[in-house]
C-alpha cells in the first residue's frame, strides 16, 4: 500500500523570504504561511522559479476564535509530484482584504469569487468580483462561522432535539418566519424595492456598440441560456453576447443548485458527510466518496486493507466508464443525434449500476466507502457479473461506440477544430482531467501523484494534442479503454481478505489538523480539503470540484465560435450541477 | 479523405445490427423473453441484446438483498400475536442519521416515570431521509432496517410515525435472508455466551 | 393499453364484437386520452433528474405510457416533474415555468428534496418542498426514487387523472382558467409575495423585542 506522499515542500521558502514566509507550525498542519502583502510576489516565485504551474484549489477558512480568516492555496506541478501548500492569514476585521492571485493563475478567478460570496473576503484587483453562488443582494456571507441559517438547530450534529426527548417538530414551526427564510429585525418587504440582480452581470459582458456593417446598423444581442434549457445539463445558465451567430463574450452563471454542501458539511460529523458526497457528482458517487475518505484517513492515520483498495479502484474505474459513456451519449444529444447513442449508453450504465446496487444498496447514491475500507464486500454474484461485464461485454461495447461515432463525417465536422484550448491556457485556467489531457498535457493524478494501488497497474495516460472538441471526445474513448485495462488487472490481482481495517463505528476520532485528499475523478481533480479541530465534526470541509473549476476556460473556448457550438463545448466540459454548485 | 459518408455508413451498421438483434433475440427466446424470470435475467446479463426494456409494472427488476429505500422498525411477533418492537430507544440511529430526520421520544414507565427501553414515539420524516442506511448499519439491536418496498408514491407528504414504520421480523427475513441469518446466528451466539457465563 | 379498459362495465357486447366496439362514457374517453399522453416538461434540477432520464431511457422506457415526449418548453407540457432540490435562486424560474404551462397541468414532487426539503433541508439556499409554492399531485419519496418508483408514481398520477370528471375539473369552470402563482422575489432572502404582511409584522415584532433592554 502506498500512502499518498505527505504534503511537503522540497524548497525552503522561509529561507528564501525571511520575515515574509514561515512554516505552518500548528500541529497537524503543513505548508507555508505567507504575509498577505507579499502574496503576489511569493506566488510568482512559486510559479516561475519553483515550477508549480497548476493552481488546484483555493479556499477560505474562518478561524473565528483566533480572529483570523485564512486562504489556503494548493499548487501542483503538471509534471507530477506532491502539492505545495501556502496560506495567507488575514485579520478578521471588516472588510477582510487580500490581493487576488488571478493575475498569477487565472484558475483562481471563479474560486476567489466563491470565497468572496461565502466568506466575504475581498480580493483586490480581481477582474470580476461578484457573488457567484448566491444572488446579488443576499444578506450575509453564509460560510462565516457566526452566520446562522434560518433552520438553524444546533451548532453541530447530532442535534440534541432528536433524542431522548425527540418530539417531532417541523423546522418550519421553529423558525420565526415560518419558513426557511430569515430577515433582519424591522425589515419591511413593502418598502424594499427589487434592484435588478442581473445588472452587474450584464455590465461585465462586453458592452455592445452599434456598428455599421455593409451599410446596416448592427447591434450585438444578449441571449440567456438557462437556467431552464435543454442543453445546459441541469440548471446551469450562460449569458452570451452575440454578434450575429458568433459569440462575442460569455459569462457562466451558477448557483441554481447551490445546496449549501459545505455549510451542512461542517455541522455534520465526519461520517455523516459520506452520503452527502454521493450527491456532488451524482453520476459517480462511487468515486466521490473516495477522496473524502482519503483525506480523513490521512488525518486519522489509518490504512485501508488491500482488498478494499482494489474494490475502490474497481468501482471508481467502472464509474468512469459509465460516466464517459453517458457523456458521449449526451454530447450527441446536444449535437442533434437525438437519443440513439444516449440510449445505447444507458444500457451499459444500467448494467453497471446493477453491480453498484448489489454491492452498496443503491444505484446512484452508493455511500460505499468508510474510513478504513468499504462498507461490505462485493457479493459473489455481483462480482461474477462484474467480471463478465469487464472481460466479455464492455470492451466490445466501447469499440461499438467508436464505430458508431468516431468517423461519422457530420459529427467530425461539428467537432474538429471547435473550441480550441491551448496547453498554456489549459494550465493557466486550472483545467484538470480530460479537458487538460485533450490539450496535450499528460497530467493524470493516478500517475502524477499515485494514490491507492494505482502504481501497480500498467496503463497509459490518455493524451491528445489538438485541444479541440474532437479530441475531447476521443480522449474519453481512450480513457474507457485504459479503464478496462486497469479493471482487468485489478480483478486478476484482487486479494482475499477483510474490507475494513478498523472496527466500524459512527463516531470516529480525528486528531486536529488538515488534510487534502484528491483523486482523478472522471471529470478531473476531485479534492476534499478537511480541517479537524479534534471534535467529532470537521471544522472546515471544502470540495474542490472539477466541474466548477473547469468552467474557468469556458469563455475562452467559446469566443468567436458559433452559438450552436457553445452547446457542444459546454457538453464536452462534462459538468454536473450537483458538483458545480455544491 | 476517402469517400464521404463511409463513417456514417459504418455507424449505421451498428444501429442496423441493434435493430435486427431486437428481432433475432425475440425469435430466439420465442415467448420466453418477456414476463418470465429467465427472460428478465437474460435482459440484464452480459449477453443482453435487442430489446432492453423491462415491462414495469407487469415485471419488475428484482432488487438485490442490500437494496435500501426507506427504513422500517422490526418487531417480533409471539405465537399469541403480541408484538414486541426490537428498538430499545438507545438513540444511536438518531445520532448517526446524517440529515437528522429521526426523532425518538424515550419511553417511560407510567407508574415510576423511569425510562424504559421502548420508544414512546418514533418518527422518521421520509421527506428528509436520504436512504443512506446508516441507521440500519449502526443500530446495535437489529431493530431498524432498510426496506425494499419502493412503490410508496402517494398523494400526500410522508411523515412516518411508529405505527407506520413497524413491520414484522418475518418480513425482514423475507427481504434480506442472508443478513437475517447472519444476525440471528450472532444473536444466538451472544445469548449462548451469556448463558454460559451465568 | 387494450381498448377493453375503456369499456364501462354493465354493457353486454356480443363476443364477435369484442375488441371492436367499446361502450363508454365521455369522461372515460377524455381521461384515457389524457392519461395516455402526459407530456412531461424536460426539466431536471438535481440528482433525481438523472433517475428521471434513466426512466426515460432504454430500460424503463416511459414511451410505454405515452410519456416519452419530453418537452423543453412549458407551453407544450402537461406535467412538471420536479426532480431534485429546489433552491431559492431557482425558485422564481420554476414558478414562472409553472405559470406558463397550459391547463390541465400536474405537478409531481419526485424525491425527498422536492417533497419536503430532503437531506439539504437545513441549507440556507434550499426551499423545503415545492408544495409551499405549487399544488403537488403526487409525492414520490426516496432519495433518489428508483426509476421503477418513479414509474409507479406516474401510474398513481394516471389513476388520479382517471378519477377526474369533465364536469368538475377546474379548467372548464367559469372564471380564471389557470392558476397563477405569484412569483417569489430574491431580496435579502426569498420573499413570497403572498406572505408579505406576515413577514412585515414578524420583522417589526423582532425589532420591537430587540429595542427592549434585557429582553433576553
Ligand atoms: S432503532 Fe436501534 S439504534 Fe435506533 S433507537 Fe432503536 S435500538 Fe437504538
Ligand atoms: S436511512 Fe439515513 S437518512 Fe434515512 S433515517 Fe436512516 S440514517 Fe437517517
Ligand atoms: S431527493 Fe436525494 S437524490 Fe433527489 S435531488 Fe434530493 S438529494 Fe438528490
Amino acid at each position: 500500500m502506498t500512502t499518498p506522499a505527505p504534503i511537503t515542500t522540497q524548497f525552503d521558502l522561509a529561507e528564501k523570504f525571511p520575515g515574509t514566509v514561515s512554516a505552518d507550525a500548528r500541529p497537524g498542519y503543513a505548508g507555508w504561511i505567507v504575509a498577505p502583502e507579499k502574496l503576489t510576489e511569493v506566488a510568482i516565485f512559486i510559479r516561475d522559479e519553483l515550477g508549480y504551474d497548476l493552481l488546484s484549489s483555493v479556499t477560505g477558512v474562518d478561524y473565528l476564535a483566533e480572529g483570523l480568516m485564512e486562504i489556503v492555496y494548493h499548487v501542483y506541478k503538471t509534471s507530477g509530484g506532491p502539492a505545495l501548500v501556502f496560506k495567507a492569514q488575514l485579520p478578521r476585521l471588516d472588510p477582510v482584504k487580500v490581493a487576488s492571485l488571478t493575475p498569477v493563475w487565472l484558475g483562481a478567478e471563479l474560486q476567489e469569487r466563491e470565497i468572496w460570496d461565502l466568506y466575504g473576503i475581498h480580493f483586490e484587483n480581481h477582474p470580476d468580483l461578484r457573488r457567484i453562488l448566491m444572488w446579488e443582494g443576499f444578506d450575509g456571507h453564509p460560510m462565516r462561522k457566526d452566520w446562522k441559517e434560518a433552520f438553524y438547530d444546533d451548532e453541530v450534529k447530532p442535534f440534541k432535539s432528536r433524542w431522548p426527548e425527540g418530539k417531532h417538530a417541523f423546522a418550519e414551526d421553529r423558525s420565526p418566519f415560518g419558513d426557511n427564510v430569515s430577515f433582519e429585525a424591522g425589515f419591511d418587504p413593502e418598502k424594499w424595492t427589487a434592484t435588478d440582480p442581473e445588472e452587474a452581470l450584464y455590465a461585465t459582458l462586453k458592452k455592445y456598440k452599434t456598428v455599421v456593417k455593409d451599410g446596416i446598423a448592427t447591434d450585438h444581442i444578449l441571449v440567456n441560456m438557462g437556467p431552464q434549457h435543454p442543453s445546459t445539463h441541469g440548471v446551469f445558465r450562460a449569458v452570451v453576447m452575440l454578434d450575429g451567430e458568433n459569440v462575442v463574450s460569455l459569462k457562466p452563471v451558477m448557483g441554481y443548485l447551490h445546496r449549501n454542501h459545505e455549510k451542512i458539511g461542517e455541522r455534520n460529523t465526519f461520517l455523516q458527510n459520506m452520503p452527502y458526497t454521493d450527491r456532488l457528482d451524482y453520476f459517480n458517487s462511487m468515486s466521490n466518496n473516495w477522496p473524502y475518505a482519503m483525506a480523513v484517513e490521512k488525518m486519522m492515520g489509518i490504512q485501508v486493507t488491500e482488498r478494499a483498495e482494489y474494490i475502490r479502484v474497481i468501482m471508481a474505474e467502472l464509474s468512469r466508464i459509465q460516466n464517459h459513456m453517458i457523456l458521449i451519449g449526451m454530447l450527441m444529444n446536444d449535437l442533434g443525434a437525438y437519443f440513439t447513442p444516449a440510449l445505447y449508453a444507458f444500457e451499459e450504465r444500467e448494467l453497471i449500476l446493477d453491480i453498484f446496487e448489489a454491492a452498496s444498496g443503491s444505484r446512484m447514491m452508493c455511500n460505499y466507502h468508510r474510513f478504513g475500507g468499504v462498507v461490505r464486500d462485493v457479493p459473489a454474484e455481483a462480482l461474477q457479473k462484474l467480471k463478465d461485464l469487464v472481460f466479455e461485454r464492455l470492451p466490445g461495447k466501447i469499440d461499438e461506440f467508436d464505430r458508431l461515432l468516431s468517423e461519422n463525417e457530420i459529427f467530425v465536422s461539428r467537432l474538429k477544430g471547435i473550441g480550441y484550448l491551448s496547453p498554456e491556457d489549459a494550465i493557466r485556467t486550472s483545467m484538470t482531467g480530460p479537458m487538460l489531457r485533450a490539450s496535450g498535457i499528460p497530467y493524470d493524478i493516478r500517475r502524477a501523484d499515485p494514490y491507492s494501488v494505482y502504481d501497480r497497474f500498467d496503463f497509459n495516460v490518455a493524451v491528445r494534442y489538438n485541444g479541440d472538441l474532437y479530441d475531447r471526445y476521443l480522449i474519453r474513448i481512450d480513457e474507457m479503454r485504459e479503464s478496462i485495462k486497469i479493471l482487468e488487472q485489478a480483478l486478476r490481482q484482487m486479494p482475499e481478505g477483510p474490507v475494513m481495517s478498523v472496527k466500524p463505528t459512527y463516531q470516529v476520532k480525528v486528531p486536529a489538523g488538515e488534510a487534502y485528499g484528491r483523486i482523478e475523478s472522471p471529470k478531473g481533480e476531485l479534492g476534499f480539503y478537511v480541517v479537524s479541530n479534534g471534535k467529532p465534526n470537521p471544522y472546515r470541509y471544502h470540495v474542490r470540484a472539477p466541474s466548477f473549476i473547469n468552467l474557468t476556460s469556458l469563455e475562452m473556448t467559446c469566443v468567436n465560435e458559433k452559438i450552436a457550438d457553445f452547446v457542444a463545448i459546454l457538453g464536452a466540459v462534462d459538468i454536473v450541477l450537483g458538483e458545480l454548485d455544491r | 479523405m476517402d469517400t464521404y459518408g463511409k463513417g456514417i455508413f459504418k455507424g449505421l451498421m451498428v444501429t442496423a445490427k441493434h435493430f435486427f438483434d431486437s428481432y433475432l433475440d425475440d425469435i430466439k427466446w420465442w415467448g420466453k423473453r418477456y414476463y418470465t424470470p429467465e427472460g428478465l435475467a437474460h435482459r440484464s446479463s452480459k449477453d443482453a441484446k435487442g430489446i432492453f426494456t423491462v415491462q414495469y409494472p407487469e415485471e419488475k427488476v428484482p432488487v438485490p438483498e442490500e437494496f435500501r429505500y426507506i427504513p422500517f422498525l422490526v418487531y417480533d411477533e409471539s405465537e399469541t400475536g403480541e408484538k414486541t418492537i426490537r428498538c430499545t430507544s438507545c438513540g444511536i440511529c438518531a445520532k448517526a442519521c446524517p440529515p437528522q430526520c429521526i426523532w425518538i421520544v424515550r419511553g417511560s414507565d407510567p407508574n415510576t416515570g423511569r425510562p424504559v427501553p421502548q420508544p414512546a414515539e418514533f418518527t422518521i420524516d421520509a421527506d428528509i431521509c436520504m436512504n443512506c442506511g446508516f441507521c440500519a448499519e449502526y443500530c446495535p439491536f437489529d431493530a431498524i432496517k432498510m426496506d425494499h418496498d419502493y412503490e410508496i408514491a402517494s398523494y400526500g407528504r410522508n411523515l412516518l410515525n411508529k405505527e407506520a414504520l413497524m413491520k414484522p421480523a418475518k418480513y425482514y427475513a423475507e427481504i434480506r435472508p442472508l443478513n437475517n441469518a447472519r444476525e440471528e446466528a450472532a444473536r444466538a451466539e451472544k445469548a449462548a455466551t451469556k448463558a454460559a457465563k451465568a | 393499453m387494450t381498448p377493453n379498459e375503456l369499456n364501462s362495465p354493465g354493457y353486454d357486447i356480443p363476443d364477435d364484437m369484442k375488441n371492436v366496439v367499446a361502450i363508454t362514457t365521455l369522461d372515460k374517453i377524455y381521461n384515457f386520452g389524457r392519461r395516455s399522453s402526459v407530456w412531461p416538461l424536460m426539466f431536471g434540477l438535481a440528482c433525481c433528474a438523472i433517475e428521471m432520464i434513466a426512466a426515460q431511457a432504454s430500460r424503463y422506457d416511459l414511451a410505454r405510457f405515452g410519456m416519452e415526449v419530453m418537452r423543453p418548453s412549458p407551453r407544450q407540457s402537461d406535467l412538471m416533474l420536479v426532480a431534485g432540490t429546489v433552491t431559492k435562486k431557482m425558485l422564481p424560474a420554476i414558478v414562472r415555468l409553472y405559470n406558463q404551462m397550459p391547463e390541465p397541468k400536474y405537478v409531481i414532487a419526485m424525491g425527498a428534496c422536492a417533497s419536503g426539503g430532503g437531506p439539504f433541508k437545513e441549507g440556507y439556499n434550499v426551499v423545503a418542498g415545492i408544495d409551499k409554492y405549487l399544488p403537488v399531485d403526487v409525492y414520490i419519496p426516496g432519495c433518489p426514487p428508483t426509476p421503477q418508483a418513479l414509474v409507479y408514481g406516474l401510474i398513481k398520477l394516471q389513476e388520479k387523472i382517471d378519477g377526474q370528471s369533465l364536469k368538475q375539473v377546474r379548467w372548464y369552470q367559469k372564471g380564471a382558467d389557470s392558476v397563477e402563482v405569484p412569483i417569489p422575489m430574491l431580496g435579502p432572502d426569498l420573499i413570497d409575495p403572498r406572505r408579505i404582511p406576515e413577514i412585515k409584522t414578524k420583522a417589526a415584532e423582532l425589532a420591537a423585542a430587540a429595542t427592549i433592554p434585557n429582553a433576553e
